[in-house]
């Protein structure tokens, strides 16, 4: 494996008295899917927004194309190229698509703001319609695609995505994960992504991780855990997929 | 009094009541927009637009002292010599008396607040004496509009100064809070700062630039009551402060056009009550009205409620 992009060695994470990672170790090798499985309350989202730093780790430590980010708060891990598709969304209600994109670009150099656009209106044509429309009022699906592009609208090296299927139709959901692949392939657009939704996730994982009571429990290739026994019967039979 | 003066009194206590409104919105934005970010109640805001009018005072004396006679040019000069000032102000109270017990809840910032408009209060006492200061009117005169038999409605020059500066300013505002990126970012912080930080933004730098800003307008409004009324004392900042958070509350708080909404129906109602009732009484007129929108309309009239479907 080449130089990992992102590393996290034994990182714990408390929430107050809640110990949500109990010494985590998880890399990502630049042009992975790495994914994250793991029941509710496992710590995957706990896991994205430490990386993000916010909250701190209690200790471990976390690099990112060999610098350590541990102490830098989220507005500077977003300058080192990390966006994060967070847990329920976040996408400013009160604003327009459009202004939601403008947030997104934020830290990104103007010159390529247009194209940037284009380019998400072309992945998701229907955020083009809705453009001038106030986010609140999007069904959940197509907030979903707006919070993910918003997050590409940052050029993001690395791409946080935290469970972007959940409450979503089955043709949406199908619809997302193609756009994932389809990042990581024509962009080369490195992703760690966050699931409950096991079965889609590891199918287009490069590798996967999976998490309880947070601790890496298993750990292996998208396929070879997608065809483990164990995983299976935890994650896959009888959910929906 | 025969209908053509009535009307002419009715119109000049508009005249006086969109002068004062406009004082008190320019106020009321930094109460707003700060409790928009933050969520609090800066009790402290009106005491920075004392502050203000205390640097304005000393800045028309400085430039008579340094020869500066140009109304306009002085006129410039002490105004942004008051925003430089006041901003600084607002911006170390942020630092110094809120930003360390942002993640501890609603009320130890409020008790913070209320702390430091005291200490603001004493602090301008001391060190600039507790007697009145007054100023020389810097523009004097005005025009009359309409001349009937017993009866002249007329604007002075400083009311037309105060009323489009104020419009000037608020349009401005408006504009930056709607279209530049500062405006944007101040509006994704009020609505998830979190979310606002993991896209880069500043979460911090953001709420201390809109400490900055509403300290700016107090700032302006304080230069503009002093060359209205003339007189100024370390005690103002109470009384405009809590009229001005009353026209947040009654436009609802966190509301960009309901504090400038706000400020225009409490300057108005204090000149009717003034003009038809008593004088002595306009403050209980204008606090009813807090008492009843809190009662009746607690979110205002422009407010939303906190409830958002997500």
């Amino acid at each position: 494996m080449t130089a990992p992009m992102l590393e996290l060695k034994g990182v714990r994470t408390n929430y107050g008295p809640i110990e949500a990672l109990r010494g985590v170790d998880v890399t990502v090798a630049p042009g992975e899917i790495v994914t994250l499985i793991g029941a509710n309350g496992a710590g995957k989202s706990t896991l994205l927004m430490t990386i993000c730093g916010n909250p701190r780790p209690a200790s471990g430590s976390i690099t990112f194309e060999g610098r350590d980010i541990v102490s830098l708060p989220p507005h500077e891990t977003a300058k080192l190229g990390i966006a994060q598709v967070p847990e329920g969304r976040r996408i400013f209600p009160r604003m327009t698509v459009f202004e939601n994109l403008q947030l997104g670009a934020t830290l990104s150099d103007p010159a390529h703001f247009e194209t940037d656009v284009a380019y998400c209106f072309d992945l998701f044509p229907i955020l083009k319609q809705r453009r001038d429309q106030r986010a609140g009022t999007l069904s959940g699906g197509e907030q979903q695609m707006l919070a993910i592009s918003r997050a590409l609208m940052s050029r993001p090296r690395l791409l946080l995505l935290d469970e972007p299927s959940l409450g979503l139709a089955p043709l949406i959901i199908r619809r997302i994960f193609d756009v994932i692949a389809e990042l990581n392939r024509s962009r080369g657009m490195t992703i760690l992504l966050v699931e409950q939704n096991a079965y889609h996730a590891l199918k287009l994982a490069h590798r996967a991780y999976v998490l309880a009571q947070g601790q890496v429990v298993m750990q292996g290739g998208g396929r070879e855990l997608l065809a483990n026994p164990e995983v299976r019967a935890a994650y896959l039979e009888g959910g929906s997929h | 009094m025969d209908a053509g003066a009535q009307l002419g009194l009715f119109l000049q206590h508009l005249i006086n009541g969109v002068t004062l409104g406009a004082i008190y919105g320019l106020i009321a934005i930094g109460y707003t927009m700060v409790y928009g970010i933050i969520r609090m109640i800066n009790f402290a805001h009106g005491e920075i637009y004392m502050v203000g009018a205390f640097v304005g005072v000393t800045g028309f004396s400085l430039m008579a002292l340094m020869g500066i006679t140009a109304v306009p040019l002085a006129l410039l000069l002490v105004l942004v010599m008051a925003i430089g000032f006041t901003a600084a102000y607002g911006w170390a109270v942020e630092r110094v008396a809120y930003r360390p017990l942002r993640a501890s809840g609603r009320l130890a910032p409020l008790i913070s607040a209320i702390g430091m408009s005291i200490f603001l209060q004493n602090y301008v006492m001391l060190t600039q004496g507790a007697r009145p200061k007054p100023l020389q009117p810097v523009i004097t005169g005005g025009f009359t509009i309409w001349e009937g038999p017993n009866m002249a409605l007329s604007i002075t020059w400083i009311q037309a100064f105060i009323i489009l500066l104020t419009v000037a300013l608020m349009a401005g505002f408006t504009l930056l809070i709607a279209k530049t990126p500062l405006g944007r970012a101040q509006r994704a912080c009020e609505q998830d700062r979190t979310m606002a930080a993991l896209l880069g933004i500043n979460v911090d730098r953001t709420i201390s630039l809109t400490f900055v800003m509403g300290a700016s307008l107090a700032a302006v409004a304080g230069v503009l009551v002093t060359m209205y009324y003339g007189v100024i004392d370390f005690y103002i900042g109470f009384l405009a402060g809590l009229k001005a958070f009353t026209a947040a509350v009654l436009g609802g708080i966190g509301s960009l056009p309901g504090a400038m909404l706000g400020g225009l129906l409490i300057g108005l109602i204090e000149a009717f009550f003034t003009g038809y009732v008593s004088g002595a009484y306009k403050d209980v007129a204008a606090f009813s009205i807090l008492i009843l929108v809190l009662v009746l309309r607690p979110t205002g009239l422009l407010g939303r409620p906190d409830i958002e479907k997500v």
